[in-house]
């Protein structure tokens, strides 16, 4: 009988799914996602989970308690730091002991370290460590990594191309899909979307932002689009001191290069209720918003409460002022 | 001549009070943060950026508006938000067309340098290193003194005889520390406090309560914003032991940890093994150790949205089930009430002692 793992659909499973799903495959373990968010997902998320805890937690929450019953393991991997400089959120750091705390019959929890301040191989190292827990050779999970390694940057080049995750997934799952992503961009409109992964492409959290933007005839860019080169280029944004937390630094560093590079005509950011670090993004992002008048910029606020109609209709508003605003000085000139 | 302030901190403002005078800058001592304190910095902040940051922007201002124009303060290095505040604060000022002067401490442990260039740039007077240290020394032994007092008044308050009088005694004796000046000063009106406290007369025969407060640093330290709870809980006849004195957070992130912070990193390692910032860990840590020492049981004080305390929260229940702990749990934020939070704590205190007597009853059949 194989083993089986659980990887719930929510958090890092938009950045690093393809990357573990092969690397658990090459072990000979079968891997079980709970996948894309449902309603009864998140509903039992928001029933498990702490009230006080933002909604992406609480989704989290939905997806352990959609699989835990059905697999051997669940990988919960302890995410630090990965680029040797900034960390992940607290919730991040604590997540393994807050789901083995407070969910009754969970299986047992994979929850390696991975902190590469720690060294240049600590990620490799807790791969080993996986490979060790699940009894498998050393040679083969080392093959096993390099391999998801491989997977990895395919996935990250395919994102980079402005494919979405699960767009990107099927295609490296199935070789098959893909093609139509690019929404064709009708009316010329470019937006940035900020905001974190695991919010802005849970099509079901975000209530299909991206999609819908799409269908207006926009084009959407988010971090993930833009070379992490680029990004790094931005330093620290002309604040004294970095952002701490990996994704918020991310999203600071692309509105930064965004609004210097004038190319685009909004911005959007998608936050959760209750993120902690998205109280000082936004406001850091809304500053840097002022210097750049020329280029609207609009805050949506999802929790799991938010309804389709109140995201459509702000949407809506937001695209026709840039549309409209875009013509006016069309016809000034 | 520029004119210094410092985020306020429970009574410890005395202490930075002197130092800075000490090195020669003009002071400007923030004041007591009240409503509208809460009003200016709740108008000026991101809304969900958590209560403490929240009260200093208001505090900031109004310091501002008497006349400062330097803020000291500490930074951090994260993964809390607390770590990214003064940058963010001094943003704010800026963008609201305050053009004030920023000096942010780091924990001098990761930047000796910024620590050095700090206290060269507050010493206007020019004291040799050998002042700066002995006025450095002669603060914390204040600091010390204040927080001992501070410690005794909850050992006195929940037995005194005629309620208020501890509170009463404990501002006089706060006064006593704050005039003494030179370190033999200090010691003796600390002692002279200690003795004040100590002869209020107080009634042996009570029943008291013991519980441990843990969470979030500066909701813990500040009574204005945690609306009194000690003094409430006092009144309550509850003692109470606080996880958390500045002069035990300052020994534990500036030079070395005590093996006091040790203890506690290691208490809580089963349950969270992970630094998540703040305060998350020492909670947990601090509720296991207070139920190994036999307390009724523990609150734990957090801002709204605070993101490790949310992580301790979430962990806490099984702690709490774990070694037979009740734990009480406020989220504080501009919005929260203190009758709210009085009903809540009356009813904690009650089922507590009807805990107690139960026990008390069964060991006196049992044994």
């Amino acid at each position: 009988m194989t083993i089986k793992v659980g990887i719930p659909g929510a958090l890092l499973y938009y950045l690093y799914y393809p990357m573990w799903r092969t690397f658990f495959n090459e072990l000979g373990v079968q891997v079980v996602t709970s996948g894309r968010t449902t309603k009864n997902i998140l509903d039992q998320g928001t029933r498990e989970a702490l009230a006080d805890a933002c909604v992406p937690v609480k989704l989290f929450y939905g997806h352990v308690m959609d699989i835990k019953d059905k697999v051997d393991y669940l990988y919960i991997p302890r995410v630090v730091c990965l680029n040797r400089r900034t960390v992940y959120c607290p919730k991040f750091l604590g997540l393994p002991d807050m789901i083995r705390y407070s969910i009754k019959n969970v299986p047992p929890i994979i929850d390696v370290r991975m902190d590469t301040r720690q060294g240049r191989f600590a990620v490799v190292k807790a791969y080993l460590e996986i490979g060790k827990r699940l009894g498998a050779p050393i040679l083969s999970v080392l093959l096993a990594y390099l391999k998801a390694v491989g997977v990895l940057h395919r996935y990250n080049r395919l994102l980079r191309k402005g494919w979405s995750p699960v767009q990107a997934m099927d295609f490296l799952e199935n070789q098959a899909g893909g093609a139509d992503f690019d929404g064709s961009a009708k009316s010329g409109l470019k937006f940035a979307v900020l905001g974190y992964p695991y919010a802005i492409y849970d099509s079901f959290i975000s209530v299909n932002l991206i999609d819908k933007l799409r269908k207006y005839g926009v084009k959407v860019i988010t971090a993930e689009n833009i070379h992490p080169a680029l990004l790094a280029l931005q330093k620290n944004c002309s604040l004294p001191k970095r952002l701490f937390w990996t994704f918020s630094d991310r999203a600071l560093k692309a509105a930064h290069f965004l609004f210097n590079q004038n190319k685009i005509d909004g911005v959007l950011h998608l936050t959760a209720f209750g993120c902690g670090p998205d109280s000082l993004l936004n406001k850091l992002i809304e500053m840097e918003a002022k210097k750049h008048s020329d280029i609207p910029f609009m805050t949506l606020m999802i929790d799991e409460q938010t309804g389709e109609a109140g995201m459509t209709t702000r949407l809506e508003a937001f695209v026709d002022m840039v549309r409209r605003r875009k013509e006016a000085l069309a016809c000034r000139k | 001549m520029p004119k210094v302030t410092f985020p306020r901190m429970g009574e410890s403002w005395r202490t930075f009070k002197m130092l800075l005078e000490d090195l020669g800058n003009e002071v400007v001592a923030p004041p007591r943060p009240s409503k509208r304190t809460l009003d200016l910095g709740v108008r000026y902040s991101p809304e969900f950026a958590c209560f403490p940051l929240k009260i200093l922007m208001g505090t900031y201002l109004e310091c501002i508006e008497m006349g400062a124009d330097t803020i000291v303060t500490t930074g951090g290095v994260g993964p809390c938000r607390a770590g990214e505040y003064a940058m963010l604060h001094h943003k704010i000022l800026k963008d609201i067309g305050h053009d004030i002067k920023m000096i942010v401490f780091e924990p001098p442990r990761h930047y000796p340098l910024n620590f050095i260039r700090n206290v060269l740039a507050l010493n206007k007077a020019r004291v040799s290193i050998r002042g700066i240290i002995s006025h450095i020394k002669r603060a914390w032994r204040k600091l010390q003194a204040l927080d001992n007092v501070e410690k005794m008044s909850h050992v006195t308050r929940p037995r005194e005889l005629t309620s208020g009088n501890t509170s009463r005694v404990y501002r006089k004796a706060l006064e006593w520390i704050d005039q003494a000046y030179t370190t033999p000063q200090i010691m003796e009106a600390e002692a002279a406090a200690l003795e004040a406290l100590k002869n209020i007369p107080q009634d042996p025969q009570r029943m008291v309560l013991k519980v441990g407060i843990v969470g979030e640093i500066y909701v813990l330290l500040e009574p204005a914003s945690n609306l009194e709870i000690e003094e409430t809980l006092g009144n309550l006849g509850v003692e109470v032991e606080r996880s958390m004195f500045l002069t035990g957070w300052t020994r534990d992130n500036t030079w070395n940890e005590t093996t006091e912070g040790m203890t506690v990193k290691e208490a809580a390692a089963p349950y969270l093994p992970e630094l998540v910032g703040g305060h998350g860990r020492d909670s947990i840590g601090n509720t296991i150790l207070c139920a190994k020492r036999g307390f009724d049981g523990m609150i734990q004080l957090a801002p709204f949205t605070c993101i490790p305390e949310i992580v301790a929260r979430t962990i806490l229940p099984r702690v709490s089930r774990d070694y037979d702990i009740p734990v009480l749990t406020f989220f504080l934020d501009e919005q929260t009430g203190k009758a709210g939070m009085s009903t809540r704590l009356e009813a904690f205190t009650d089922l507590l002692r009807r805990k107690k007597l139960l026990q008390a009853r069964t060991n006196c059949v049992t044994g």
